[in-house]
């Protein structure tokens, strides 16, 4: 192995009673990457999180975080990580500057340096204003901003974000991707969930799709769109005339609802091709995303 | 998993702790009042106001009878309350537990510190206490300040007891139950505010063998008026083995509950 990886996941699997909530899933992580998972809700993703946190014991198979056991190193591998959990969990109790001076405790910074450090982190999360503020009253982008900068406290070799930038406005959002790119570039691995297809294709070098516990499928935001859709969708209204033409002309499309998408890497000769043969009536070209290859492979039925 | 396992504790339980503290300080003047009023208030409705009535007890006068009982119960209802009502607040409510095992501290260090804190709660509130009651008259020196380190050993047995219920009770409401048929009945009966002696003697045994509260209240008042008897070692070690007992049970529970 010439990159050291950061993570080490085989078979990986975790029960609860007879419900298997992570089946089995093997994949590795780099050290300095962005890794993403991305999977509808109900997935596996939290429980897979909290597996690597070393919080939530695995039932089979193995996992290494820094090369050491989960199981049996948890302090030491909690310490060189940093946790950004699905619920907010700051400290209503404390401040906003009290929250981070709590924390450094837990991981024995001394009071000198963790005033230093602070200090920095409420600068690069934008919160230096809002220092002496309760937590309860910060807006859901600052409170995020602020577990994220608890989160960096340690100055973590690898930052474990779940579903980062659920429930924040397009600002706030993007507020929070320039803060991981800039982390990204310092060297920090980064582990993210989502279920923002967008957030995904920007952030992830690479990035596993998961249903059902399972990952359907791994690699490049880009590859994964070329591989499984093509560079382009066009989309046609669903009418039996057209599906027969498509039938005939052996194209790759799928139906969904009233319309028929048709994948292609050519959407020139598509489109020429379809205008000519079938008779269309209104016609689409646009590129195609990773939210294609999502709903293709984990298909269109609502989740809890 | 064993409910007896020895956890393995670190030195960092001591952050937990010093977390609790500092939440503590930042509301100093709320969390004074209680140990500071609630004597005076009992002393004149009971040791004044009823002890009219009462000759005396135990050849005491009934202020002087109940004042070391006022000590007791405050060193069981702080530390009880802290580890259930507190507890459950942090545990579940404020994620506290969850943000703090995110870190290099396990569950076990998580609720270790809160048993220890706990126990500091008693300690502080018969702290402030003390001076209230020895105001009055009511209390021998030196002996009564040995009830200082006491109330800390007294304070680990109702917080152990006490996150026990917190770990295994399904919402915040029920814990109605462990205080309303529990604490209640301690407060009661357990030789506070009338000799054990006047109780039938089956219900005697009981209170001496089940509840911590008589155990507690026998050597407060020992202290209180400097007569000390052998009997006591057995109260001492009582506690010392409850608290044991009950430390390592409740940190078990927790696991059991948190751990998923
Ligand atoms: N503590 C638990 N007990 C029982 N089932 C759980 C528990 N935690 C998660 N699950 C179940 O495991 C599945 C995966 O959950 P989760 O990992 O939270 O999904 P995701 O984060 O991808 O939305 C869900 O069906 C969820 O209901
Ligand atoms: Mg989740």
């Amino acid at each position: 192995m010439d990159i050291a990886s950061v993570i080490v996941a085989e078979r990986l699997q975790k029960r609860f009673g007879e419900f298997i909530a992570v089946d089995g899933v093997s994949f590795t992580v780099e050290e300095g990457e962005v890794f993403g998972f991305l999977g509808p809700n109900g997935a596996g993703k939290t429980t897979a999180m909290k597996m690597i946190q070393c919080v939530s014991p695995k039932n089979a198979g193995r996992l290494l975080v820094f090369d050491m056991e989960v199981d049996t190193h948890p302090r030491e591998i909690k310490k060189l990580m940093g946790v950004v959990p699905q619920e907010n969990n700051l400290d209503p109790d404390f401040t906003v500057y009290e929250n981070l001076l709590e924390y450094s405790r837990y991981f024995d910074i001394s009071r000198q340096d963790a005033e230093k450090i602070i200090d920095e982190l409420l600068d690069f999360v934008q919160l230096k204003e809002k220092k002496d503020t309760m937590t309860e009253i910060l807006s859901g982008g600052m409170k995020r901003r602020l577990v994220l900068a608890r989160a960096l406290i340690n100055h973590p070799q690898m930052l474990i974000l779940d579903e980062p930038t659920v429930g924040l406005d397009p600002q706030a959002r993007h507020l929070m991707w320039d803060k991981l790119k800039n982390l990204k570039s310092q060297g920090v691995t980064i582990v993210l969930t989502t279920h923002y297809l967008e957030e995904a294709a920007y952030l992830c070098d690479r990035l596993v799709i998961m249903d059902h516990g399972r990952i359907l499928v791994e690699g490049k935001p880009d590859e994964l769109i070329r591989k499984y859709i093509g560079t382009d969708i066009v989309e046609a209204e669903n009418e039996p005339v057209v599906i027969a033409c498509l039938e005939k002309n052996d194209a790759r499309y799928e139906v969904v609802g009233d319309m028929v998408q048709i994948y292609t890497n050519d959407p020139q000769k598509t489109t020429d091709h379809l205008l000519k043969e079938c008779t269309l009536r209104k016609i689409t070209v646009r590129s195609a995303t990773l939210e294609d290859v999502f709903l293709k492979l984990t298909g269109r039925k609502l989740r809890e | 998993m064993s409910y007896f396992q020895i956890p393995r504790l670190s030195y960092r339980v001591w952050k937990v702790w010093l977390r609790n503290k500092d939440v503590f300080v930042k509301t100093l003047t709320l969390n004074f009042l209680p140990p500071f009023l609630e004597p005076l208030l009992y002393l004149f409705a009971l040791g004044f106001g009823l002890g009219m009535f009462v000759e005396n007890i135990e050849g005491v006068s009934y202020a002087r009878y109940i004042a070391p009982a006022l000590v007791a119960v405050t060193i069981m209802y702080a530390s009880f309350f802290e580890c259930t009502y507190g507890s459950y607040v942090r545990m579940y409510y404020q994620k506290t537990f969850d943000a703090i095992i995110a870190t290099p501290l396990s569950i076990e260090d998580v609720i270790a510190g809160e048993l220890l804190w706990g126990a500091t709660r008693s300690c502080i509130n018969a702290c402030i206490m003390l001076p209230v009651i020895a105001a009055f008259g009511l209390i021998e020196l030196p002996h009564s300040l040995l009830i200082i380190p006491f109330s800390f050993l007294g304070g680990l047995v109702f917080a152990s007891i006490a996150m026990c219920f917190t770990a295994i009770i399904p919402n915040i409401n029920s814990l109605t139950y462990p205080t309303t048929l529990f604490i209640t009945p301690m407060f009661l009966f357990s030789g506070t505010f009338f000799p054990l002696s006047a109780l039938p003697e089956p219900i005697q045994y009981f209170a001496l063998a089940l509840l911590p509260l008589t155990h507690v209240v026998n050597i407060v008042r020992a202290l209180t008026f400097a007569d000390l008897n052998q009997f006591l070692i057995f109260d001492l070690a009582w506690l010392v083995v409850a608290s044991l007992i009950f430390f390592v049970l409740s940190i078990n529970l927790m696991k059991k509950r948190l751990v998923v």
